[in-house]
């Protein structure tokens, strides 16, 4: 059964009749080149932007969900995120039960643990590496238990460890159930744990299916205007510019 | 720690306060006096404690709760520990209404509380042009919005100095401006409390918004919260408790921002967390400033507002300085 599904999703002018499908269990990938329309997409679903078109989450409306329904429902990384205050990463990540209304003390071990922030749960936010606050960050949205999580571009400006280990930790989370979707610029990563992957180009979706489907040499090199390399039969599959 | 703030800053609350009511030019007996005064025992120690002392000492601990947590607030709704409540507008409001009432004579009926009656409704006057001009913008504008306002006040409290028909009406406002809480009575608490129950309440309402806003604007909305109408509804607050305390005691200066400073590092910089301590903070501190006031040698007092202001400042530049070690 489809966990969310998207029709005919228009916000002029950055996005014009955007259509997709995705099932509990699986990772979306979304690409495309900067201002196609990713970030707007992730919004939308999330409800910080309004509009038009057809939302259903779990064959539901969404208008039909409460703000504080939709949000233990359908969690949102957004692609910047800072502290304003010097906050300890066990309080940052306890934030991510506000929808909720409680401190579930056991839905934020196990957040810690997904993401591996356990060790620094004393520490304080802003004193932490790039990629450490990256993990805390995701810590904060998986400690809501959203059945669908929105990651915009999880792993920008991430050194390859933490790259692959938010990866893996989004992969999990979608294989205990969930639904995950994903801004992504890293179209090997992309090729490797996504399972669907939605090509954005001008706010319309160009292309989706899955990696091999959509990434092929023709159409990377038309929407991103320089060529590219495609060679997903390597391990790990190979997506570069010429 | 951080639970214990709280129950702290209550105990410390309640000591201040007997301390003010024991400080004075007599020595009078603190308890018998206000045992006297709640049972209508005509006593001098029930004189003294009910009439001149007990009204201070509530009116400059309500006053200090009210920018104690008006700071902390706006603070937190601003993700910025520099903003000052008097950002709303509503203390520049409040001193016009007040202002107008030196020299026009408005409110005859109400006596003393007058320029407090006028001063509330300054604060709020403003405070409705504030939300007006911001309309449901975020929370960035209606801070320029405040600030539009409160210049605007400022310049008409200007014009109204100018043209001062007498130089004692002008005196007279200036030392009001310069704050305090001596020379009040009980019906000055009357028309704050009302104000701070409410701002109070308001701002409370909303401590999940302020603690969700630590992370951001969008993070706050992607849990389902708000934000438009819980920011208006958190500045509504904090102009009206400031607008208040503006039209009680005039401008008292850095409490609203300094208090929350201090305290935020014993709430582990949480914002929601940081909003009791914060009054309870303000509240001792401004009532420990009136009680250095009456300490301070008899002949002409220092104004509260200039004691708070002269304290504040450099305790405000030693924050700076710490601050700027911790990053060099």
């Amino acid at each position: 059964m489809a966990l969310i599904q998207v029709r005919h999703l228009a916000l002029p002018p950055r996005l014009d009749g955007v259509s997709f499908t995705l099932d509990a269990g699986e990772v979306l990938g979304v690409i495309g080149p900067n201002g196609s329309g990713k970030s707007s997409l992730l919004q939308c679903v999330a409800g910080l932007l309004p509009g038009r078109g057809e939302i259903a989450f779990d064959d539901q409306p969404i208008e039909s969900l409460r703000p504080r329904q939709r949000a233990r429902n359908i969690g949102l990384l957004p692609q910047t995120c800072e502290s304003a205050w010097s906050l300890s990463v066990d309080d940052v990540v306890a934030l991510g039960r506000l929808p909720w209304g409680d401190r579930d003390d056991g839905a934020i071990r196990l957040a810690m643990q997904q993401s591996g922030v356990e060790a620094l749960r004393q520490r304080k936010v802003d004193h932490l590496s790039g990629g450490e606050q990256a993990r805390v960050w995701l810590a904060r949205v998986l400690a809501g238990q959203p059945r669908l999580l929105l990651a915009d571009e999880p792993i920008a400006s991430l050194d390859l460890y933490y790259q692959r280990s938010v990866m893996e930790t989004l992969r999990r989370y979608a294989n205990d159930g969930n639904g995950v979707v994903l801004a992504i610029h890293d179209f090997s990563l992309a090729a490797r744990y996504c399972d669907r992957l939605c090509l954005m180009h001008d706010g319309r979706v160009d292309a989706f299916g899955t990696p091999a489907e959509v990434l092929t040499e023709a159409r990377l090199s038309r929407v991103f205007r320089v060529p590219v390399h495609v060679d997903l039969a390597a391990d790990p599959p190979v997506i570069t510019t010429r | 720690m951080a639970r214990l703030i709280l129950p702290l800053g209550v105990a410390i609350l309640v000591g201040v306060a007997g301390l003010s009511l024991a400080t004075g030019p007599t020595a009078v007996p603190v308890l018998a006096g206000l045992s006297d005064w709640l049972l209508g025992v005509t006593s001098p120690a029930a004189m003294v404690i009910g009439e001149i002392r007990l009204p201070r000492t509530l009116l400059s601990l309500a006053v200090g709760a009210a920018l104690g947590l008006a700071g902390a607030a706006l603070q937190g709704l601003l993700r910025n520990p520099l903003a000052d409540p008097s950002l709303t507008g509503a203390s520049q409001g409040a001193a016009l209404g007040a202002a107008a009432v030196f020299y026009f004579g408005l409110f005859p009926a109400a006596g003393e509380a007058a320029p407090a009656l006028a001063g509330l409704l300054g604060a709020g006057a403003a405070l409705l042009l504030m939300l007006a001009l911001a309309g449901s913008a975020r929370s960035s504008l209606v801070i320029m919005a405040g600030l539009a306002i409160s210049t605007l006040a400022g310049a008409a409290l200007a014009t109204v100095l100018n043209f001062a028909p007498n130089p004692f009406a002008m005196q007279e406002l200036v030392f009001w401006l310069l704050g305090s809480v001596s020379e009040r009575g009980l019906n000055h608490l009357i028309v704050l409390l009302p104000a701070l129950v409410i701002g109070g309440l308001l701002v409370w309402r909303q401590r999940h918004l302020l603690a969700a806003l630590s992370l951001g604007e969008a993070v706050a909305q992607s849990m389902g919260l708000a934000l438009s109408r819980g920011s208006r509804l958190i500045v509504l607050g904090t102009a009206l408790l400031v607008g208040a305390s503006v039209a009680i005691a005039g401008s008292i200066g850095f409490v609203g921002l300094l208090v929350p400073h201090l305290v935020r590092p014993l709430v582990n910089h949480r914002p929601d967390r940081l909003l009791l301590p914060s009054a309870a903070a303000g509240a001792a501190l401004v009532c420990l400033a009136d009680i250095c006031v009456r300490l301070l040698p008899p002949g002409r007092e220092i104004k509260l507002g200039v004691l708070t202001s002269l304290l504040g400042a450099p305790l405000f530049i030693w924050l700076i300085w710490k601050d700027r070690q911790r990053w060099l």
